[in-house]
């Protein structure tokens, strides 16, 4: 059986969720085989949770320069990978940086590329199109498949692995370390889930009247553990960063529970949210179109529902 | 200094947006084509470059005849002049293939940086400007919500899930910007009729010495194999709310098993 290749990623030494819905989906693939790419010592705690979930063999490339540099190095390091296990298939998670690294290796190994799938299997890939109008079936006709998936489209579940780890030496090409990163910066508030892979999201729209009562949809989101998402309107209005943009521009998610507070339903809105799987909108006016594709909507002034509810769930967690 | 900036015409996202059921590709007929609103701030990016540091803005399309009226605009903007790859052997091109024209029509033009929109709205890949630098051997300063150059040094502010990076790279170098870096400047009427007489370079395939072959539909590396217009999503409950309106949420979420 073929090998599928999974590129991990973590975060504090943590397999993040979304890599262990990729092992999962491998399975129906191939004989799933994990990537680790980072500094000397990375792979070592990230060992068992990949076992865990079906990792046959953990391929490890410890290099310091990969993380020093816009995606080149991680791509070059894969195709080096890909050469040696000849895979089926190679599974990304859909993050930007990710989509770019998979764009570089379908490249260099002559491969087609499908981004932003919602489902995988032997037929090719799922993925929702045109803000979630149409519905396509994709395959990759030359070379192994590079997929990137979204998170949250595939159900995580254990099974065991050997995870043998796989050491693979590789030494970066200086024309791989062309985009020297000379700083990063953490600006993202508190300790809130990251919009792209949240599992839970609740979003303001131009509802909330002013910047001010943001606080409204930030005090649900923590009730929930969930990431704070923004319509475009109050992006534009200067209320929430851009990074906070849900729509046809800006962030796609596609989590499990999508909560729309104050916003209308524009289709620019729509096509960033619609692939949740299940959907609550707030809203004070009942012809809002964001109610025709909710799955609970409630018409009524946010500023009492919203807290209401975040109360509600405060009080049932305790 | 001198810019080219990447720019797709893409359908609407207003309209209804459609696939080909012949070949599965783009309907490009369906829906108005427009400027990809993100490449808008590309083309602000490069005029904005060049008010700094001279030089001339090149505006580089691939794509079919109807894409002039697109790099007329970026003209009629204050891009100088306008190189517009059109071939119906290009009908269908994937990603990779589009990047292998662009990476090669961009050895036409002299050049310092490429700008780029971060993402096109009608295939949402956002993968060419990645794949461009790939190609060509070129730094990758993509993602940027800042672009700030000093001689050969392009630094940019890279936008990360967590907040951003500082990254630098040397000339020649591909950018890649996002929505809001930017306020996209509209045309002028003078900018309007200044347009109509700058220049725009029509190439083929043959031009660039590629082979019909290599780019289509049918030479793709990715293709659909079938596709349905999806179901609207089935409208839910929605109720008025009569004072327990947060707590019928929180009971939907409970039976949803949500919380």
């Amino acid at each position: 059986m073929s090998e599928v290749l999974v590129l991990v990623d973590a975060v504090d030494g943590k397999v993040k969720k979304s890599t262990l819905e990729l092992l999962t989906a491998a399975r129906s693939l191939g004989e799933p085989a994990a990537v680790v790419l980072g500094p000397a010592g990375v792979a070592g705690p990230l060992n068992a949770a990949l076992a865990e979930y079906g990792a046959a063999k953990v391929y490890v490339v410890e290099n310091d320069d990969l993380d020093g540099y816009v995606v080149a190095p991680k791509a070059e390091a894969l195709s080096v990978v890909a050469a040696q296990a000849s895979p089926a298939a190679i599974l990304l998670s859909s993050t930007s940086e990710n989509k770019e690294i998979a764009a570089r290796l379908a490249y260099r190994i002559g491969s087609g590329i499908l981004t932003d799938a919602v489902g995988v299997d032997a037929e090719g890939a799922t993925q929702s199109i045109f803000g979630g109008g149409v519905t396509v079936v994709s395959k990759v006709v030359k070379g192994a498949s590079v997929i990137t998936v979204r998170p949250n489209s595939i159900a995580p579940v254990p099974a065991s692995g050997a995870a043998t780890e796989v050491k693979v030496d590789v030494t970066i090409s200086d024309a791989a370390k062309g985009a020297k990163i000379t700083e990063s910066v953490v600006e993202a508030k508190g300790s809130r889930p990251q919009l792209s892979d949240a599992s839970v999201v609740v979003s303001g729209g131009r509802g909330i009247g002013a910047p001010e009562n943001f606080k409204v949809i930030e005090e649900l989101a923590d009730t929930l553990g969930a990431a704070v998402g923004a319509s475009r309107a109050v992006v534009d209005a200067g209320w929430a960063d851009h990074k906070m943009q849900v729509g046809q521009t800006g962030v796609t998610v596609s989590p499990q529970l999508y909560i729309a507070v104050g916003i209308s339903g524009a289709i620019q809105h729509r096509a960033g949210m619609q692939t949740a799987k299940t959907i609550v909108a707030i809203n004070k006016d009942a012809d809002a179109p964001i109610f025709e594709l909710a799955d609970f909507g409630v018409v009524g002034d946010l500023f009492t529902v919203a807290p209401q509810l975040a109360e509600e769930i405060r009080k049932r967690k305790a | 200094m001198n810019i080219v900036v990447l720019m797709k015409q893409v359908p609407d996202t207003e309209g209804d947006r459609k696939l080909n059921p012949a070949d599965n590709t783009l309907d490009r007929n369906a829906v108005d084509p427009v400027i990809n609103y993100i490449d808008e701030f590309a083309i602000e990016e490069g005029l904005q470059l060049k008010e700094a540091h001279g030089g001339e803005v090149t505006i580089l399309t691939v794509g079919p005849e109807r894409a002039t009226e697109s790099i007329r605009k970026a003209l009629s903007m204050g891009a100088d002049k306008g190189v517009h790859v059109s071939d119906e052997a290009l009908h269908g091109s994937d990603a990779i293939q589009t990047a292998t024209v662009i990476a090669k029509a961009l050895g036409t033009v002299e050049w310092d940086v490429v700008v780029a929109g971060s993402e096109a709205t009608d295939s949402r890949m956002s993968v060419v400007p990645a794949l461009v630098a790939e190609i060509l051997g070129v730094p990758q300063l993509s993602l940027a919500r800042k672009v700030t150059i000093e001689g050969p040094t392009v630094t940019i502010e890279r936008v990360t899930d967590s907040g951003y990076a500082s990254v630098q790279g040397q000339t020649p170098a591909v950018i890649s910007v996002v929505e809001k870096i930017n306020e996209p400047r509209y045309p002028s009427f003078k900018g309007i009729m200044a347009a109509k007489s700058k220049p725009i370079a029509t190439l083929a395939l043959a031009d660039l010495s590629l082979d019909a072959g290599e780019v289509g539909v049918a030479n793709a590396w990715s293709a659909v194999s079938s596709f349905e217009n999806a179901p609207p999503r089935a409208a839910g409950q929605t109720i008025k709310d009569e004072g327990d309106g947060g707590v019928k949420i929180a009971d939907f979420l409970a039976s949803k098993k949500l919380v």
